[in-house]
Parts: structure tokens; C-alpha cells; sequence
């Protein structure tokens, strides 16, 4: 049965300095959860404080109901995979992963077959007589993962584990956690500052901003309905488009708004004062420059155009100013220094607020 | 014929050589220039010396008349017929034994307590490490006799409990131990080492450690005193090689003489003795040889046995 965890008012202080701001959040037992957000925001702060590395300064964490705010870390039923794998260098892999089940006194009997199942798991049966040096960096990952799993944790933390890796090797072992977790089912809180990462691992993904939750939802949630500019430049790559825009009318079913020079219908009310300047969010790939697609958003000069092979990315200036990126699929005859039209469908444009908020 | 032939050909190696050696000096003499007053150093004031204590080792020689041959007889005497050899043998190695595991945990002890991030770091570092500054100067040596002296202050303290102390300094029982103790007392710097050492182990492991429920004293000995081999094996050797030279601190307490009743008479003090109390050069040549060779056997050993305890993470 998987573990569920509640942060509540969860608070981090550094003597003075205040760096996690009252976190809650509800981890629902077998879900694979990931902290995404721009470096310094606080997520490794929160993994280490529900792993116990670091004390809770304020509000209170359950495990399965439980508060644990004063348990110590081996007692939380927790396992933690680190950035620098932090691997035991004068013991054999073997060693390593006995390690734990050695301290809490089990016998060598027990110990092998927890070990081996492990390690055919992970596929390092053929590593475990040597040391951690002698590994490269993918099988040193498997290890420290393998170290995690033999102590049957009721709960998996990742910080950045994948960070030290290739861009090759981190899409497979990207995928190989991913399937760990569906055939282990326990709660893995996972840390990335990844936003590709997050959508493709995560069933919950929570958007830390500064030491707050600034959303919390799964992953296409996200990326079709951000709460705010910060989730929808966040999530989603290449990033969201801003434009400065002005609400100029509002009814019961629809808005208008004029965005670079021109006046754009949207089919629902913008939750603003008519008049207010708003910020106007569209996606790369949600532009198009056929007429076929929607409306006529603005006219673009091509400043650079990227032949990506699976698709074009196009750079352009509008007339008033504003740079626009337009992701289009497969490959494009757009030549740089020429204007084309950008084509929006209003049902997928973004506006946010004054305050950020989506509107 | 053929042996003009031969001759050309030895001309020519010969210009051959001399070029060679002549562009090997292009190349690299002003390399050699830098390196002459170590050469002169290292052959006249080291190298030289050394030889020829080697060879008066082998000869009678009072500083005064032309050293005589003697062949093996000044190490002959020494295990067949001078108790006085074997007595300082048994000083020095008991010295060693005693003073160089109780130093060095010691230093490790201290050192682990102030790697544990405390406030003022610097201060207690600066403060430990100064015993090491002074400890082998007279002036501590002298002081140390005062201290453990029959009215010294050591008894005078003792006396608060009404303990009536020994004269530490002049009971044979426990002048060598006065030693041992000043000696534990420099403890500095295998501590600064020791710390240095300790920073290096990455805080992630003993993060790790605690997750899998290991106590501090399991960290300890499982991940710190591993992980601490290469430097515990290094001030080991260290302080080894300094016990068994070790000399002022005897010299001061005992005013030279190795006394009480020879429990100080440390090898070095031997030595000394032999070769400006009573100008046996050639002997004392042998003695230092003699001690030379077991430095040298205790740092081979060291190093023999080092790969299997010491962890090398390259
Ligand atoms: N020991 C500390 N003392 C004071 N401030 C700290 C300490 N550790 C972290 N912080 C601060 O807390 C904030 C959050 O740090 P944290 O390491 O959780 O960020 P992060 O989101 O994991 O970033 P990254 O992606 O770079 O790892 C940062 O602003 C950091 O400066
Ligand atoms: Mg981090």
C-alpha cells in the first residue's frame, strides 16, 4: 500500500532569512510528483527537509497521517537518490547497497537475495564486485537507485538525479525510472529544474517559484491552463510567448483586445477592466501562418530561422517591436529577412493579468 | 683498408656524441644552471656526509687521528656486547610504540570535534596547533621538567586531592612516560592534517549514511575512518620516522644523560653521546646507520601492508 505525504504551512529558515514560504501540498499515495522550478526556489529545501536532512522550521509533514516533523531521518521510511550519487567509494557495489540492511542488523542470508533482486532490477548483477570508480556515470546512477530500492522505502526522493548524465543517457534512464515506478507503485518525489523532465515523468507536477507553490496539476493541466505568466513561461518548450496587449471591451461572452497594432476577438470574457494593459500568452507551436488556422494575430519580419528537421522554428519582430517565436512542423521554406503573418487560433491564447495572474 | 674504415667510423660516432651532448646542453643547461646550489646542496650537505658516515661506520675514528678500518666489528659490538645499545633500543621503541597511536588519535579526536562546524574554528585551530610551535623547543622541554618535577606543578595539583605524587621526571617508571606525554602533547600538526582530510569527505555521504540508519559512531567508522585512510597512513609514517628521531625533549629532561637509571635514553641520545661525550665517531656512525635501516624497514612495511587498509579513491 503506497505512502501518502501532507506538507502543511511547511516554512524554512536560514537564521534570519525566511527561504521556503508556507508550502502546502497533498501527495496522493503512488504518484509519481515532480518539484520543477528555476534554480534556487527551494526544492532541494523541501525534498531535504521530507527526507529529514534538513530541520522543519515551521508547519507540519505527515507521512501516512503520521507527523514527522521530529523523526529522524532513517525513520521515516524514506530513501533518497542524490545528485552526486554519493556512493560509498571504499565499498564494492554490493557493499553499497548492504549497506543500509547491514545497519539495521539483518542477516547476510537476508541481505543477498534483497540485493540481487535489485540488482537484476537494475540490471548491475555483473557490477557488484566492483568499486564505485570503476563505473561510469549511468551505472553509478543504477547503483544509487539500487541503493534505494533494496531498503523497500514507503518513499522515493530524486534530487536532480540525472543531471550529471548525457543528454542520451538521461532520456533512458529518464524512462527507466519512469517504468521502476509503475512496477514498484510507491510515492516518488522527484526534483528537476527540468521542465522536460517534469512533463514527461510526472503524474503531479508542482511549480515552485521563490519558496512558493505557484501551481500544482498534471501535466497537460499545466501547459493548457497555467494559473499565471510564471507556470506558462515555465512549463512548456520553446517558451510561451508574451506580447503587451490592452483589453479595450468585455461582455458576458467575449473580449477584444488589441495586441501588436491588432484588434483580436476572444470567445470569453478576460476577467479585467476594459482599458487595462494585459499580457497577451501564445505558444510557439499554437502559431501558425496559414489564414486556414485562425486569426490574423500580426505581420513578422524573420530575424533567424532554425531548420530543426521535425520542425522550423521561425524569430521574428512585429511591427511595433515585440519579438514573436513561431514553432512550425516538419520543414519550412521561410526566408530569413522576409515577413510572413502569424495566425492564431483565440482558443488557445493565453491573457494574464497585471498581477501575473491568468485572466 | 678495413681498418681505416673503422676508424672514420669512430670519428664520426665521436662527432656524433659530441653533438649530442652539446645539443642536450642547449636544450636543457639552463635547467641544470637553476638546479646547482640544490645540487651543491643536496651532494655536499646530504648525499656526501651520508657516504661518509657510511663508510666511518666501518672504522675507528676519534675526530683527532686518521680513522682505522675495522670491517663489521662496530656492528658486532653493538648486538653482542653493549647493553647500553639494547637499552636505548628498548627506550626509542617503546617511545614509538606508546607516542604515535596515542598522538595520532588524539589529533583525530580533535580534529573530528572541530570539524563539527563549530563557531570560532580558526580561533581553536590557531590554539591546538600551537603546542606543535613551541613543543619542541627547550624552552618547553625545560618547562615540561618543571611541571612534573617533585614540587612541580603537576604534583601540586595533585596534592589539592591528597595525592602525594612521585618526582615523575627522576622515577624510572614514569620519566619516559613524561615524555611520551609532551610528545601527544604536539599533537597539532597530524591534527591540521587530519581536518584537512575530514573536509574532503563530501557531506553527501554522511547524508546518505543517515538515511540508511547508521548512528554517528557507525558513520564514523564505516564511512570517516575509511575514507581517512590515505592521510591516517601518511601522519603514521610521519610521525614514526619523527618519533624515532626524537631527541631535545630527552636531552633537556635528563640533562643529557638518559637517565633515570638510562629510561630515557633514547637512541638518538645514544648517539650523541657516543659521538661528543666520547668522541667514538666511527661507532656512532654505525649507531645511526643502524637506526637508518629501521626507519627505512618500518616505512617499507608500512607501505607493503598499506594496500590493504589504506583506500586510495583515484
Ligand atoms: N545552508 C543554507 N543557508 C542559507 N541559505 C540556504 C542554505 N541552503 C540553501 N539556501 C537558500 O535556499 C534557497 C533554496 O535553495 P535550494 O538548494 O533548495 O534551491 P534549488 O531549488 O534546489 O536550486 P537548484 O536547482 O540550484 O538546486 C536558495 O535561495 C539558497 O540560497
Ligand atoms: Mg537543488
Amino acid at each position: 500500500m503506497a505512502t501518502s505525504v501532507t506538507l502543511t504551512k511547511i516554512v524554512k529558515r536560514y537564521g534570519e532569512v525566511e527561504v521556503i514560504h508556507g508550502v502546502d501540498l497533498e501527495i496522493v499515495p503512488g504518484q509519481f510528483v515532480v518539484f520543477v522550478g528555476p534554480s534556487g526556489c527551494g526544492k532541494s529545501t523541501l525534498l531535504r527537509m521530507i527526507a529529514g536532512l534538513e530541520p522543519i522550521s515551521g508547519g507540519d509533514m505527515l507521512i501516512d497521517g503520521e507527523r514527522m516533523n521530529q523523526v529522524p531521518a532513517a525513520r521515516r521510511g524514506i530513501a533518497m537518490v542524490f545528485q552526486s550519487y554519493a556512493l560509498y567509494p571504499h565499498m564494492s557495489v554490493y557493499k553499497n547497497l548492504a549497506f543500509g540492511l547491514e545497519t539495521a542488523g539483518l542477516k547476510d542470508a537476508e541481505i543477498r537475495p534483497r540485493v540481487m533482486r535489485a540488482a537484476e532490477i537494475l540490471r548491475i548483477v555483473p557490477l557488484l564486485e566492483r568499486k564505485p570508480k570503476q563505473l561510469s556515470g549511468g551505472q553509478r546512477q543504477r547503483v544509487a537507485i539500487g541503493r534505494a530500492i533494496v531498503r523497500e522505502p514507503r518513499i522515493f526522493l530524486f534530487d536532480e538525479p540525472l543531471s550529471n548524465l548525457d543528454a542520451e543517457l538521461r532520456v533512458q534512464m529518464r524512462v527507466e525510472i519512469a517504468k521502476l515506478h509503475r512496477e514498484l507503485g510507491n510515492t516518488m518525489i522527484y526534483v528537476t529544474h527540468d521542465q522536460v523532465e517534469a512533463m514527461t515523468m510526472a503524474d503531479t507536477i508542482v511549480v515552485l517559484n521563490g519558496g512558493h507553490v505557484e501551481q500544482v496539476g498534471a501535466p497537460l493541466d499545466l501547459y493548457n491552463a497555467p494559473r499565471n505568466k510564471f507556470v506558462a513561461g515555465f512549463i512548456g518548450s520553446p517558451k510561451m510567448n508574451f506580447l503587451e496587449a490592452r483589453l479595450e471591451a468585455v461582455d458576458g461572452v467575449g473580449s477584444a483586445l488589441s495586441v501588436a497594432g491588432t484588434r483580436m476577438i476572444l470567445p470569453r470574457a478576460v476577467r479585467a477592466t476594459p482599458g487595462s494593459s494585459v499580457q497577451f500568452g501564445v505558444r510557439p507551436e499554437h502559431i501558425s501562418l496559414s489564414e486556414a488556422d485562425g486569426l490574423r494575430l500580426a505581420d513578422l519580419r524573420v530575424d533567424l530561422v532554425e531548420q530543426l528537421g521535425g520542425a522550423t522554428m521561425i524569430y521574428g519582430t512585429t511591427a511595433d517591436g515585440q519579438t514573436l517565436t513561431v514553432s512550425l512542423d516538419g520543414q519550412q521554406d521561410v526566408a530569413r529577412g522576409s515577413t510572413v503573418t502569424a495566425h492564431v487560433d483565440p482558443r488557445r491564447v493565453h491573457i494574464f493579468l497585471e498581477d501575473g495572474a491568468a485572466g | 683498408m678495413t681498418a681505416r674504415a673503422d676508424a672514420s667510423i669512430d670519428i664520426a660516432a665521436g662527432r656524433a656524441n659530441r653533438s649530442v651532448l652539446s645539443r642536450f646542453w642547449e636544450r636543457n643547461g639552463a635547467g641544470y644552471m637553476f638546479l646547482v646550489p640544490w645540487l651543491i646542496g643536496f651532494f655536499g650537505l646530504t648525499l656526501g656526509p651520508a657516504l661518509i658516515s657510511l663508510y666511518l661506520s666501518f672504522t675507528n675514528f676519534d675526530l683527532l687521528r686518521e680513522p682505522v678500518w675495522v670491517g663489521t666489528a662496530n656492528y658486532v659490538r653493538m648486538v653482542t656486547a653493549d647493553p647500553k645499545f639494547a637499552a636505548s633500543m628498548r627506550v626509542t621503541f617503546s617511545f614509538v610504540l606508546f607516542s604515535v597511536p596515542l598522538k595520532l588519535c588524539f589529533a583525530l579526536l580533535v580534529a573530528v570535534a572541530l570539524n563539527r562546524g563549530m563557531r570560532g574554528l580558526p580561533l581553536y585551530r590557531a590554539v591546538f596547533y600551537l603546542p606543535s610551535l613551541l613543543g619542541a623547543s627547550v624552552a618547553i622541554a625545560v618547562l615540561w621538567r618543571q611541571l612534573f618535577a617533585a614540587d612541580g606543578l603537576v604534583n601540586m595539583f595533585l596534592a589539592n586531592f591528597g595525592i602525594v605524587g612521585p618526582s615523575w621526571i627522576s622515577n624510572p617508571n614514569y620519566s619516559l612516560w613524561t615524555l611520551i606525554v609532551l610528545s601527544v602533547w604536539q599533537f597539532g600538526s597530524p591534527m591540521i592534517i587530519f581536518l584537512a582530510g575530514l573536509r574532503q569527505i563530501p557531506a553527501d555521504m554522511y547524508e546518505a549514511a543517515s538515511l540508511d540508519g547508521a548512528s554517528r559512531w557507525r558513520q564514523f567508522y564505516k564511512i570517516t575512518l575509511p575514507l581517512l585512510t590515505p592521510v591516517i597512513f601518511f601522519n603514521a609514517v610521519v610521525q614514526t620516522i619523527e618519533a624515532f628521531k626524537a631527541f631535545t625533549p630527552a636531552f633537556i629532561i635528563s640533562g643529557g644523560t638518559g637517565g633515570p637509571i638510562n629510561s630515557t635514553l633514547f637512541y638518538t641520545l645514544y648517539l650523541y653521546q657516543e659521538a661528543f661525550a666520547y668522541f667514538r665517531m666511527g661507532y656512532a656512525s654505525a649507531l645511526a646507520w643502524v637506526l637508518v635501516v629501521i626507519v627505512a624497514l618500518f616505512t617499507g612495511f608500512a607501505f607493503l601492508t598499506s594496500k590493504f587498509w589504506v583506500h586510495y579513491d583515484d
